[in-house]
């Protein structure tokens, strides 16, 4: 527990200081300004496509940090240290991903208030929205993370992030965007079973790939 | 640290298909030393990190214990953190007291550096930095690659000491070189001697 505060205070700090956190609440705004220019300011359509429009958003906004989530300490030989002192990587993946949704959900959760009143959601289709979110976002980091782990000791992983990434987000944004039209709240809980099932495999796969990594 | 021990039994290794060394063996109890020598690529570097368990070895057995402080090309601190924040991370880490940090940074002549932050150190400070990273940590067992590189005489000799200080405390030293360091080690491992197509 200790030393998972430990990993998780210096993670976060991390984040903070590169600023790299803001990247993806940058981006979600940017895309909510510039979707009303593209289909024209029709409030009803806005109104119908803002919520899945803004599903993928996040979806790609979550693949903005793959590239410095990890690999800068493969590189920097932090991950070595923590292996030689017998720390198992799955409570170094564990740690990271709590930190990393910390620095990425409730910040992208609360860029989304101003860009779904860009895009005229009501206020029911907003709270539909967080809710989804609150669920789906440590999914979108795990995933992020668990991509992070596979690619850190490649060059130009960036572009191989997104295709590894997107196949396993596809059940993310079904049930995402689904639960913006669906009443009967299955959406939701067909979201929560894969965010779960995402959450869960992180720390033991992201672990083995950086086992297998390390050379 | 008494009861600390490192013991290599018959370690063979195999990197990127191609075997390394073979029939490596060391056997290190408290206040032992052991120097590995070799050339460029001779695999020191990869029987410090089979010391470490950061390798798996081919063949053979590697038996530690004791804790493990590495020393190897790669920096491990926080580029954008002051310096003894970077090293009381590892510290926290390693459950060693701020006292320790403090030791460790004045036995490396760091203490005037403690506010600068780790990416504008020079070369020859960052080799120091890593090198109180080492002696802060409590670490039983010292694996220290190159710990000589970049190294001016007057923080040689101050590595020197800490080793020495080191063994007589009971740790256990194992230092790559392929230049001469003033450290005691009564153990040598020539690596090119245990290369594969060696008799």
């Amino acid at each position: 527990m200790r030393l998972l505060w430990l990993l998780i205070r210096r993670d976060l700090r991390l984040a903070w200081a590169s600023g790299g956190m803001w990247l993806p609440v940058a981006f979600l705004l940017l895309v909510a300004s510039l979707f009303p220019f593209a289909v024209g300011p029709d409030a009803a359509l806005l109104a119908r496509t803002g919520g899945g429009m803004l599903w993928i958003a996040a979806l790609l906004a979550s693949l903005l940090p793959v590239d410095r989530l990890v690999a800068p300490d493969v590189q920097a030989g932090v991950l070595d240290q923590l292996a030689a002192r017998g720390i198992g990587e799955e409570w170094i993946v564990l740690a990271r991903l709590l930190a990393h949704w910390i620095g990425f959900g409730p910040p992208l959760m609360l860029a989304t208030v101003p860009a779904a009143t860009l895009l005229k959601l009501d206020a029911a289709a907003m709270a539909r929205l967080e809710l989804g979110l609150l669920i789906g976002t440590p999914a979108l980091a795990a995933l992020g993370l668990l991509v992070a782990t596979l690619t850190a000791g490649l060059r130009s992983s960036g572009a191989l992030a997104g295709l590894l990434a997107l196949p396993l987000a596809v059940p993310l944004l079904i049930f995402g965007a689904g639960t913006m039209s669906d009443g009967s709240g299955a959406a939701f809980k067909f979201l929560a079973a894969a965010s779960l099932l995402l959450v869960a495999i992180t720390p033991f796969a992201g672990g083995a790939a950086l086992r297998a990594g390390r050379d | 640290m008494t009861g600390a021990a490192l013991r290599l039994d018959d370690v063979a290794c195999v990197r990127g298909g191609r075997m390394l060394f073979r029939g490596v063996s060391l056997s290190l109890t408290s206040g032992g030393g052991a120097m590995l020598t070799g050339a460029n690529g001779a695999g020191k570097s990869s029987l410090l990190r089979l010391c470490a368990g950061l390798l798996p070895a081919f063949s053979g057995s590697v038996v530690r214990s004791g804790g493990v402080a590495l020393c190897d090309e790669k920096l491990a601190l926080d580029n954008e953190a002051p310096l003894h924040r970077a090293l009381s991370f590892w510290a926290a880490i390693d459950r060693a007291d701020a006292a320790q940090v403090d030791a460790a940074m004045d036995a490396m002549a760091l203490t005037p550096l403690a506010e600068v932050p780790v990416r504008m150190l020079s070369t020859g400070q960052r080799k120091r930095a890593m090198l109180a990273r080492i002696i802060a940590s409590g670490a039983a067992i010292w694996l220290l690659d190159e710990p000589g590189n970049g190294l001016d005489t007057v923080s040689l000799d101050l590595l020197g000491q800490a080793v020495g200080r080191h063994l007589s405390a009971g740790g256990i030293v194992v230092a790559a070189s392929h230049q001469p360091l003033p450290i005691v080690a009564p153990v040598t491992i020539h690596l090119p001697d245990h290369q594969a197509d060696a008799a």
